[in-house]
């Protein structure tokens, strides 16, 4: 990515005036001094945060250029990635269920900004960008959706089983709302072992209405666990709206007496603003619930069309409003803090990336037949079965 | 089932007139041999247990009673003398106090050991198995739930996969039903879907089984059920020395194991050794050796077994009885030993017939070992019927020690 600034003619020179405040330096390097630019910029957030039980964080949110363009770069990868596993899935090259993420990457991409790889972080089965946030490759994902062995989970998860252990990604998981005790589990684990780590446990609109989470919410607050849980709400469970399946939407009050926040979850830095907000308040305080008001483009799975529950009006619209990597791209451009070839070279480059992992992830050879039954027990007092 | 059900009515009508008023089960008379030793590989000692399971009296202390109930459950040591208790080794303890030893130990042994479940904090455990520990470790090792077993069923499967070893108790284990979806999704098959990231070194268990009239929501059998499920072990203690020892195994072990423990075995007493030891989780224990009939039986219905045992052997028999332990997998090593010696087998089981672990086990004996078979395998199950009130009608539910003693006799004609 070495462009000359000097070189680039796609600006109007009223922009340039930033110029003069950058190193002298630039002008003569070939690299962008830009996307390493931490200088501070203050964004505010789309619209303002709504609090149950608790204070809301400022609307003014701290963010540099670099992050900006990690935003851009890796939602628009994840984007990319899901829109290439569509295509896939069409093909007949991925099976089964396939849930994707495009619309809601801001979520994935905003928490990763505001924690660390020794947070924990848990999610159902839409979770293929959160498993990249984390630090999953390309190959792994493809690998993996396709069932080839250096799939993530060795090509026997699938979709819905994306784990990463070593940076705390604990998956993936297909049964709605299962996750979130496991969550608690871990909050409870990392208050155990004195981590100063907080988890969050992801859920979307339809998981919010079981039973398990209010019982898990409720231990987490009586035992003081850092556990945050995080709605993503994306207003329709499979084919069923929000107001038909919650008597109270508000999901960010539901947790009674724990403080919940309402955040718009298309604002990668409103999403960020809220989960360091959520992290310092588990630590100290306990649980929280944290609303993601978001969108999901795709239906529910690749076997939902997504247009017999909303009209089309409502996508488009949702798309040209709130797309989550549209905005960061004009607050890039407004902040002149890079130019729209270079944008628009990014995005070039993040398709040949997709491209390439998907190539070689269909070299990936499918698992050995002995596979099977590997990892049903681990060795040592326990048994590797064989077939009997 | 006819022909023994109408067994058990008249045995139990030729029982009642001889049972001591306080059992409403009808006592079954047994006669000791106390001279008869056997060999056996492991260490043992000398039990004594009533067949209801109230408790009980160890053999060499001040001699028989009179209308005692003494069975030897566990086999002894050719070579040890019936010298008096307090020059023998090992401390004598009662079945849920050697449960709480191994849950003691292991959370001495390891800091990452927790406990936790309904009541068995403050309250010391509705069976006392966790009786002491939360003032000995404190809040955040020994947890009093509220009563939400799909969530700290789930948690406890959450924190073992970071590494904790949490013990997840079930008030009883009917109530694990609700977080069954756990069990079977999370707890069963994350290291297998994870491809092998996460090891969930989780211990589930609590008291299951037909009690004292318990009614039928809470005398269920969930052996069954879980018996499916892939990924996890399944373990049924019935003395208090493998109760010990399974306890601490399943502890140490990187896989998730559930300890089925029952209801009416918490008092039986035993003398264990005061050394450390654990009982392999996958190893079946050799009750009785004998000639004849192979018994295969789990938790409870061990006594049932031992108990017509010592009416076979009077009728000339040699049973041999095997306590399985392991429900899951099956030690088929010892199985099929004992198979290719007696080529006869019965099952004793109190799950109910439909599905159940005699099920499964006569599946994998007519797998592995049909041409050692004289005979097809008997299966003695508990009745598919939900466990009723009504004391006359409970014990019908579950199989007798007549009902095994004929079922034996069948098979051996």
């Amino acid at each position: 990515m070495a462009l000359s600034r000097l070189a680039s003619s796609s600006s109007s020179s009223s922009s340039r005036s930033a110029d003069l405040l950058k190193p002298l330096c630039s002008a003569i390097s070939l690299r962008r001094p830009i996307s390493t630019d931490t200088t501070p910029i203050t964004v505010e957030t789309s619209v303002p945060f709504t609090s149950h039980q608790c204070d809301t964080p400022s609307r003014s949110v701290q963010t540099n250029a670099k992050e900006l363009l990690t935003f851009f770069r890796d939602m628009a990868l994840m984007r990319r990635m899901e829109i290439a596993a569509d295509s896939l899935y069409k093909a007949k090259l991925i099976r089964g269920f396939c849930h994707l993420y495009d619309g809601q990457e801001a979520v994935a991409v905003g928490m990763e900004a505001a924690i660390t790889k020794k947070d924990c972080i848990i999610t159902a089965y839409r979770d293929h960008c959160t498993f990249v946030a984390r630090g999953g490759t390309l190959l792994e994902v493809f690998a993996e959706l396709m069932g080839r062995q250096a799939g993530c989970s060795r090509g026997k998860g699938g979709s819905m089983h994306f784990y990463k252990k070593d940076s705390n990604f604990y998956g993936g998981h297909g049964i709605v709302g299962a996750q979130v005790p496991l969550g608690c589990g871990l909050a409870f684990a990392q208050k155990y072992s004195k981590d100063e780590a907080v988890t969050f446990a992801l859920y979307g609109d339809g998981a919010a209405n079981q039973g398990q989470l209010f019982e898990a919410l409720n231990i987490s607050a009586l035992w003081d666990l850092p556990a945050i849980l995080v709605c993503e709400n994306n207003h329709y469970g499979m084919g069923t709206a929000e107001w038909r399946a919650s008597k109270s939407p508000a999901y960010y009050k539901r947790g009674d007496y724990a403080p919940g926040l309402k955040v718009d979850g298309m604002d990668a830095l409103a999403v960020k603003q809220a989960c360091t907000f959520a992290k310092e308040h588990a630590l100290k305080n306990g649980p929280i619930i944290l609303e993601m008001d978001t969108y999901r483009y795709h239906g529910h799975s690749m076997s939902d069309p997504g247009s017999t529950y909303r009209t089309r009006d409502e996508i488009t619209g949702v798309r040209q409003e709130r797309d989550p990597v549209e905005r960061i791209r004009k607050l890039i451009l407004s902040h002149d803090l890079a130019t729209e070839k270079e944008l628009k070279d990014i995005e070039k480059e993040i398709r040949k990336e997709v491209d390439d992992a998907i190539a070689q992830a269909k070299e990936n050879p499918l698992p050995e037949s002995s596979e099977l039954f590997t990892n049903v027990y681990a060795k040592g007092l326990g048994v590797e079965m064989s077939f009997h | 089932m006819a022909a023994t059900f109408h067994g058990v009515r008249a045995t139990v009508a030729a029982l009642s007139s001889s049972s001591s008023p306080s059992n409403s089960f009808g006592c079954k008379r047994l006669i000791s041999s106390p001279s008869r030793s056997f060999s056996v590989r492991k260490r043992a000692s000398f039990t004594v247990v009533r067949s209801d399971g109230s408790v009980n009296f160890d053999l060499n202390s001040k001699g028989r009673r009179a209308q005692q109930l003494i069975a030897n459950a566990v086999a002894t040591k050719a070579d040890s003398s019936p010298a008096s208790s307090s020059s023998k080794p090992g401390h004598e303890l009662l079945l849920f106090e050697a449960l709480r030893e191994g849950l003691e130990e292991e959370m001495e042994r390891d800091p990452r050991v927790c406990v936790m479940g309904e009541d068995i904090g403050h309250y010391g455990g509705s069976y006392k198995v966790t009786k002491g520990l939360a003032t000995k470790f404190g809040d955040l090792r020994v947890l009093d739930t509220p009563i939400a077993e799909n969530s700290f069923t789930g948690m406890g499967i959450g924190a073992a996969m970071t590494g904790l070893r949490p013990v997840v108790e079930g008030m009883n284990m009917g109530f694990l039903l609700l977080a069954f979806n756990q069990i079977s999704n999370n707890c069963g098959m994350l290291h297998y879907t994870s491809g092998g990231q996460f090891t969930i070194p989780i211990v589930i268990r609590g008291p299951g089984g037909v009690g004292r009239q318990l009614g039928a929501e809470h005398s269920q059998r969930l052996e069954s059920y879980l018996q499916s499920i892939p990924g996890i072990q399944m373990v049924a203690c019935s003395t208090p020395y493998n109760a010990k020892g399974l306890m601490k195994a399943a502890i140490r072990s990187e896989n998730p194991v559930i300890l089925l423990e029952h209801v009416l075995l918490y008092n039986l007493k035993e003398r264990i050794p005061d050394e450390d030891y654990i009982c392999n989780l996958e190893e079946a224990e050799m009750v009785r050796p004998g000639e004849h009939v192979t018994i295969l039986t789990y938790s409870r219905m061990r006594y049932h077994v031992m108990q017509a045992a010592k009416t076979l052997v009077n009728k000339g028999y040699d049973p041999e009885v095997i306590d399985i332990r392991s429900l899951k997998p099956f030690d088929l090593y010892t199985i099929g030993n004992s198979v290719k010696k007696t080529h006869r087998v019965l099952i004793v089981e109190e799950c109910m017939r439909t599905g159940g672990i005699g099920a499964s086990l006569t599946a994998a004996i007519t797998e592995n070992f049909n041409d050692y078979l004289d005979a097809p395998i008997m299966c003695l199950s508990s009745q598919d019927v939900p466990t009723p009130y009504a004391g006359t009608l409970e014990e019908w539910t579950i199989v007798q020690p007549a009902q095994i003693v004929t079922a034996v006799e069948q098979l051996c004609q």
